[in-house]
């Protein structure tokens, strides 16, 4: 165990290390120059650019460049908000990380259950009328852009719904947008969290349930699940003990990946909705021409997608014997 | 009779398989007739339908499969056709168990042993926990499971497959069926695990009066533990007999092919060529309308073809479907004598030019001191970490040599390091130590850095033909490929050559155009053959050829082999785990033991006495098809040490029946020379060995 | 020899092709890409206005396109507020995702399948080297990589005709083939090491042929099915993203008729005047990506049980 430990943090440190040199040298080796970017593009004049350089530190070589920016990464130093006056790149990321985290929480608790159960049934009644149904329905979840399923959400809940009397007297449940305030309490936000998680969730289903269903109906076929049936036992031990069991095994490290799969829709998501979570934030820090917010909201990204791998193999690899811990 | 019912009883039985949209039967007819306390065997190749045979007597058979109706299944007088599903359930509880195939496959990997065997048991009856511990630990010592309690404790994985075979086994016991159907329990172990398995078996049966369907394709071990046998045949039983009647004077044409194409022990291919079957079984889509064997029968007339013949009950009680039954039981199979021994075409040695000197009995192969060693799973994420485990000593100092126009033969358990061996001579393994010299020329490590030259002297035949022909490539093509590439021909040439290849093969000029996928198992295994051959190569590396072949197929291959070699002159390094077949092609052979070899000679020598300990198990464990034939079995235990963590002094101390003390824990053990190049790696003298040998020989015939 | 290899490959192609047909919802997917793709090719014959920034009509007409009636009328799908024709537009919008989602899966395919087959083939170090820099490159999500290349590259300032400039125009392209080259590398590359210790590849070895030989010769043929089954799904996946850039305001700039920009620029208060012209490209997509899943769908089931 000790060992794999070992190995998986080794290879943790590695794509860490790889990730980061790609997200801090797509701005240095892209033709151009990036202080001038930052300081405004062609507008720019040339005293700007260089106050820019020097004090990103651009001047010194690559390597030594990578590591201060390193260390002013994992010390909190992320510098000034270029888009918002007056705000720190810090305070500002983790506020609206939290937003994310709150939406990316309530839609995984939605998604991930929704998602196992039509999987599991989809997968047990294999080429069935069930299986047909789920299918079409997740395959045409999963065709459906999010900025398209968030639009039609908006308009058929918040906007048609959301006039009706029975919507009125319920209230605030019905908003229109998520704009909240971005320092709102989870309580305040639970109202605008739902759609825009609601949507999310669509992105997850259908990946989680197609690949449990897969799961399902290749455990179903393996060779100890007819020794088990031939025990005698009743057919719903055989599915509980010997089919889910080691069907689901395997969604641990699916969830884990398809972290990546939500941020990516988070983006778009909040976006639609005006959430104030890390995607919009990155949106506007694009369009504002703020590179090195956009350049930290990256590496808080992968690092929370690389921290979330490295936990889902240690869970897999601690709940599956077979995996050789020596 | 007696008045008591059948415990099985199973009448006009026919299954069929949805292909495509269709029903197709694959098994017709099926009857049998099963007692308490009897041992009951069922024949066939693959695809013949044995297996289907098996789910459908337990009522499992999947979703795409069925039972048609009009045919009874009585166990113990209840048809089980018409048992409701709980009432099934019971009896797979308590009465019926499965010993299937794949032990591996079978046991829930994510599920620790003693949990799984006892919940067969709380399926059965309510028991309490110590209760079901007690029991469990009782049927696992009845199967010679080692250390009891540890094995409960440990997951599937982490037992070797004669451990979880032992288990599946244990699991199929526990409840004290009546009926045990047992579907190639065997099949994929090596013989000495096999033979200590069969052995446990056959005592526990005998034990508990349960009455038993033994499934499998070896005749060697239906002859060793079946009362009575059925021969199948592509969905229908050609034979039913006692297993004495069966082997002495088999009465179907099919029978008697399939008990003489397995090569007897010490039989070689100077004496006969091996009785092949022609032709291969019919595929589930095309049944002929009349006897399903008649396009492979060397009986066969007209009538065979128009019509089926029936299944006929004999006044002895056993069955026959032929119609010419009465005349072929007197044409007992004539053994043939070897074709075209008119001398060898191509004069030894083989296009050496000026570089070979020798005779005939000099080395055209000469490997010395070979080792290969694997280290284990060495990643950039353990250099990183700096992690250097042990390595796996696969190949560890290997002297061998082989002569020009010779056949040597190389055995041992799976594990032993015969292929590894095999693919540092051909250099898709990179050797890790020695030298390895061919025609006295320096051969280089691998197969990127050998010259053309060298390169079409040494070709390999590989062991499975389905993986071994690319699936885009036809016959023709895979052919002609190397006569371009080693041969340097011109397409046109190399066309008219591919053809005559696939004639010695005994393949016709159409094949040339086939995809492997048209070809069946045995036909691909020709037209490899034929693209071995193709450069005209010296030496020949089969790696167990025939493994993946049916009994019948295999003995064709085998002879082909055999009779390739006598017209070209090729010399083959032919490996397999399969005595019988090594001894048949083999002029010389070599036994390895966990990277070592044990004992070198020629392959008369090599069934008698002197044998090396380990050849002495090897060839007691054969079993052999005659169920006259009882030898005592030299039983090793399961266990092959790990080639990562080897024994001391001489590799085989830990399981030697021989052991002679403390000597052979500590020191490597010499090699002892006999004659005529007679070799054995012991520490006990060849002579003392040769008396102990003896006595045991003697006292088995006396 | 290589004709032969070809017809090989063409017959499973067939093959799958039957196999479409029995699956009614695959080869409604299959009609309706190649439908989709007609309007990409044809889109300035088609379209009864091919200016897509002509504003010379009434705006907000709503659409005159009855279904029922099997009538279209003289603005199907409607105007928008700046009186161009919807229709109009919709139908000009195809060639762009086409081509940008089309080339893009198009050059990752190829790139990515020759650098897996390379890695799968070769092993050892480099593979394992190239390996963690895919495994690290795809730790960062698609859409927030392709976002912020290019907001980089966007506000960067070339000299006109320059090749960074023409670059820069088609950033979009770059950044599909970018992002789907190492997924479709690791696609191959295992694809290719299930092949690789195949006996056919070692017999190929033993007469000594050349790396590119086994690669192309004894590998590829068997490695194709998958590869197939991989670029439908990255097309599918390429229109998403491309919409998805489109409608955050990073792809095709106005007037452009993309789908994703004319769903972004009739949002909001807008959505509410003409609800028309947001629906219909939303719709276009929505329906484009469902037939390519289908269509990938039907691919995947021929191609992988069958050969
Ligand atoms: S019935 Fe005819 S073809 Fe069939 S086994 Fe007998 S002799 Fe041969
Ligand atoms: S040396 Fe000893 S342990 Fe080894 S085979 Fe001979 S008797 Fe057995």
């Amino acid at each position: 165990m000790l060992l794999f430990l070992r190995r998986r943090f080794l290879f943790f440190f590695f794509t860490y290390l790889l990730s980061s040199l790609t997200i801090f040298f797509l701005l240095r080796i892209l033709p151009g120059d990036p202080a001038r970017v930052i300081a405004g593009g062609r507008e720019a004049t040339a005293e700007q650019v260089a106050e820019i350089r020097a004090e990103l530190g651009l001047n010194a070589p690559l390597p030594a460049q990578y590591i201060s920016w390193v260390g002013n990464f994992l010390g909190g130093n992320w510098g000034d908000t270029i888009a918002f006056r007056g705000a720190q790149n810090y305070d500002l990321i983790i506020e609206r990380s939290l937003n994310s985290a709150r939406l990316a929480a309530v839609a995984l608790l939605m998604s991930v259950p929704l998602s196992l159960v039509l999987g599991v049934i989809a997968g047990l009644f294999e080429n069935k009328l069930p299986d047909i149904l789920i299918s079409l329905l997740t395959l045409s979840v999963v065709s459906l852009p999010e900025f398209v399923t968030g639009l039609f959400l908006i308009n058929i809940v918040a906007l048609r719904w959301g006039s009706s009397d029975l919507a009125q007297s319920l209230g605030w449940w019905f908003p229109s947008s998520s704009a909240v305030r971005a320092d709102a309490s989870f309580g305040e936000m639970l109202p605008a969290l739902w759609l825009p998680a609601f949507a999310a969730t669509l992105v997850m289903l259908a990946y989680i349930s197609r690949l449990t269903r897969a799961g399902v109906i290749e455990e179903l076929k393996r060779d100890y699940v007819r020794t088990a049936a031939l025990k005698g036992i009743p057919w719903r031990t055989v599915i509980w003990r010997h089919v889910l069991r080691n069907a689901l095994l395997p969604t641990i490290t699916v969830i884990a990946i398809s972290i990546s799969w939500l941020i990516s829709g988070l983006v778009v998501i909040e976006y639609v909705f005006g959430f104030p979570g890390l995607g919009s934030l990155l949106i506007t820090a694009i369009e504002r021409r703020d590179l090195l917010l956009a350049q930290a909201i990256a590496m808080v990204t992968v690092t929370v997608i690389l921290f979330a791998n490295l936990f889902a193999d240690i869970a897999y690899a601690l709940l599956n014997p077979r995996v050789e811990l020596a | 009779m007696t008045a008591a019912p059948h415990l099985l009883d199973v009448e006009g039985l026919t299954i069929s398989y949805q292909v495509k949209g269709r029903w197709l039967p694959a098994v017709r007819d099926f009857r049998l007739q099963l007692r308490r306390g009897q041992i009951l065997g069922l024949v066939g190749e693959s695809g013949s339908g044995k297996s289907t045979i098996a789910l459908a007597l337990l009522r499992y058979l999947s979703g795409n499969g069925r039972v048609e109706g009009g045919g009874t299944l009585r166990f113990a007088g209840d048809d089980l056709l018409r048992k409701s599903d709980a009432e099934l359930r019971q009896i797979w509880a308590e009465r019926i168990k499965f010993v299937p195939q794949n032990a591996g496959a079978a046991l829930n990997p994510s599920i620790k042993i003693g949990a799984q065997v006892t919940e067969a048991l709380r399926a059965a009856s309510d028991i309490d926990r110590g209760e079901a511990q007690a029991r469990m630990m009782r049927v696992f010592h009845d199967v010679r499971l080692v250390d009891p309690e540890r094995v409960a404790q440990r997951y599937p994985h982490e037992l070797s497959g004669g451990m979880q075979q032992r288990v599946t086994i244990a699991l199929a016991l526990i409840c004290n069926p009546e009926l045990l159907i047992m579907d190639e329990p065997t099949t994929g172990l090596d013989v000495t695990t096999e033979a200590a398995i069969l052995d446990r078996l056959r005592n526990l049966i005998a034990e508990r009066e349960a009455g038993v369907l033994y499934i499998t394709h070896n005749l060697g071990v239906v002859a060793q533990l079946c009362q009575r046998v059925i021969v199948l045949y592509a969905g229908e039983i050609m034979e039913e007999a006692t297993a004495l009647d069966l082997f002495q004077r088999p009465k179907h044409p099919y029978t008697q092919g399939l008990i003489s194409s397995v090569p007897q022990l010490g039989q070689s291919k100077r004496a006969a060529q091996l009785q092949a079957i022609a032709g291969n079984p019919p595929s589930l889509t095309r049944t002929p309308g009349g006897c399903v064997f008649a396009d492979r029968c060397p009986a066969v007339i007209e009538r065979c073809r128009e019509q089926k013949p029936p299944l006929e009950k004999l006044g002895d009680g056993s069955l026959i479907r032929c119609f010419r039954w009465e005349e072929t039981i007197s044409m007992p199979p004539v053994p043939r004598p070897p074709q075209g021994r008119k001398g060898r075409k191509k004069p030894l040695p083989l296009n050496g030019g000026g570089v070979w000197g020798g005779g005939v009995e000099s080395a055209l192969l000469h490997a010395k001191n070979l080792s290969k060693l694997f280290p284990v799973a060495r990643s950039l994420r353990e250099l990183l970490a700096r992690v250097e485990p042990a390595p796996i000593r696969a190949v560890d100092g290997v002297d061998l040599h082989v002569r020009a126009g010779q056949t040597l033969g190389l055995v041992g358990e799976s594990g032993s390091g015969k292929t590894t061996l095999a693919r540092l001579i051909i250099g898709l393994e990179e050797r890790d130590g020695g030298s390895l010299e061919l025609l006295g020329m320096d051969v280089r490590n691998s197969v990127r850095d050998r010259s053309q030259d060298v390169l079409s002297k040494i070709q390999m035949v590989f062991q499975n033909p389905q993986n071994s022909l690319n699936p885009y490539v036809t016959a023709g093509q895979a052919i002609r490929r190397p006569l371009i590439k080693l041969r340097g021909m011109a397409p046109a040439a190399a066309e008219a050559e591919a053809l005559a290849l696939l004639g010695r093969v005994n393949l016709r000029p159409e094949y040339a155009e086939r995809y492997p996928d048209e070809l069946s198992g045995g036909e691909k295994q020709r037209v490899a053959i034929a693209r071995a051959f193709a450069s005209d190569p010296d030496l020949i590396i089969c790696d167990e050829p025939v493994s993946a072949l049916d009994v019948s197929v295999q003995s064709a291959v085998l002879n082909l082999l055999a009779q390739l070699q006598d017209e070209g002159g090729a010399a083959y390094l032919f490996i397999s785990h399969d005595l019988s077949v090594v001894g048949y092609l083999a002029d010389r052979i070599a036994v390895m033991y966990l990277g070592q070899l044990a004992e070198v000679g020629d392959a008369r020598q090599l069934f008698q006495p002197p044998y090396h300990p380990y050849t002495e198990a090897l060839v007691s464990a054969i079993p052999i098809p005659d169920p006259r034939h009882s030898t005592e079995r030299i039983l090793l235990s399961d266990d092959l040490p790990s080639a990562q963590n080897l024994p001391s002094g001489c590799r085989f101390h830990t399981r030697c029946p021989r052991k002679i003390g403390e000597i052979c824990e500590r020191e490597e053990p010499p090699w002892r020379a006999g004659d005529g190049g007679h070799r054995i790696r012991c520490h006990i003298p060849l002579a003392e060995l040769t008396t102990m040998q003896r006595r045991l020989t003697l006292a088995d015939e006396a | 020899m290589r004709s032969v290899r070809v017809s090989r490959v063409y017959a499973a192609f067939k093959r799958s092709a039957g196999a479409q047909l029995r699956h009614p919802q695959s080869a409604v997917g299959t009609l309706a890409v190649a439908f989709f793709l007609v309007l990409a090719l044809f889109g300035a014959q088609l379209a009864p206005h091919p200016n897509p920034n002509d504003q010379s009509h009434a705006a907000r007409l709503p659409p005159t396109l009855d279904i029922g009636a099997l009538h279209l009328g003289e603005h199907p799908f409607g105007t928008d507020r700046l009186g161009r024709d919807v229709y109009s537009r919709v139908i000009l919008g195809a060639g762009s995702i086409f081509r940008i989602a089309g080339l893009g899966t198009l050059i990752s395919v190829l790139a990515g399948s020759a650098l897996g087959l390379f890695m799968g083939y070769q092993g050892g170090w480099i593979d394992e080297v190239i390996g963690r820099v895919i495994d690290a490159l795809l730790a960062i999500p698609a859409l927030l990589l392709a976002l912020v290349l290019v907001g980089i590259v966007r506000n960067l300032d070339f000299e006109a005709g320059s090749w960074q400039a023409a670059l820069a125009d088609n950033v979009i392209l770059l950044v599909i083939s970018l992002l789907y080259i190492p997924i479709v590398a690791r696609v191959a590359r295992s694809a290719t090491l299930d092949i690789r210790t195949r006996e056919f590849v070692e017999a190929a070895e033993v007469r000594g042929e050349s790396k590119a030989y086994i690669i192309f010769r004894e590998i590829l043929p068997s490695v194709v099915p998958s590869l197939v089954v991989e670029a439908s799904l990255r097309f599918s996946y390429a229109i998403f993203l491309v919409a998805s850039l489109g409608f955050l305001g990073f792809g095709a700039r106005p007037p452009s008729p993309d789908w994703g920009l004319m769903v972004n620029e009739n949002r909001g208060g807008f959505y509410q005047l003409t609800p028309w012209a947001l629906e219909f490209p939303a719709l276009a997509i929505a329906v484009l990506v469902i037939a390519v899943n289908l269509m990938s769908d039907g691919i995947r089931r021929a191609l992988q049980k069958g050969a």
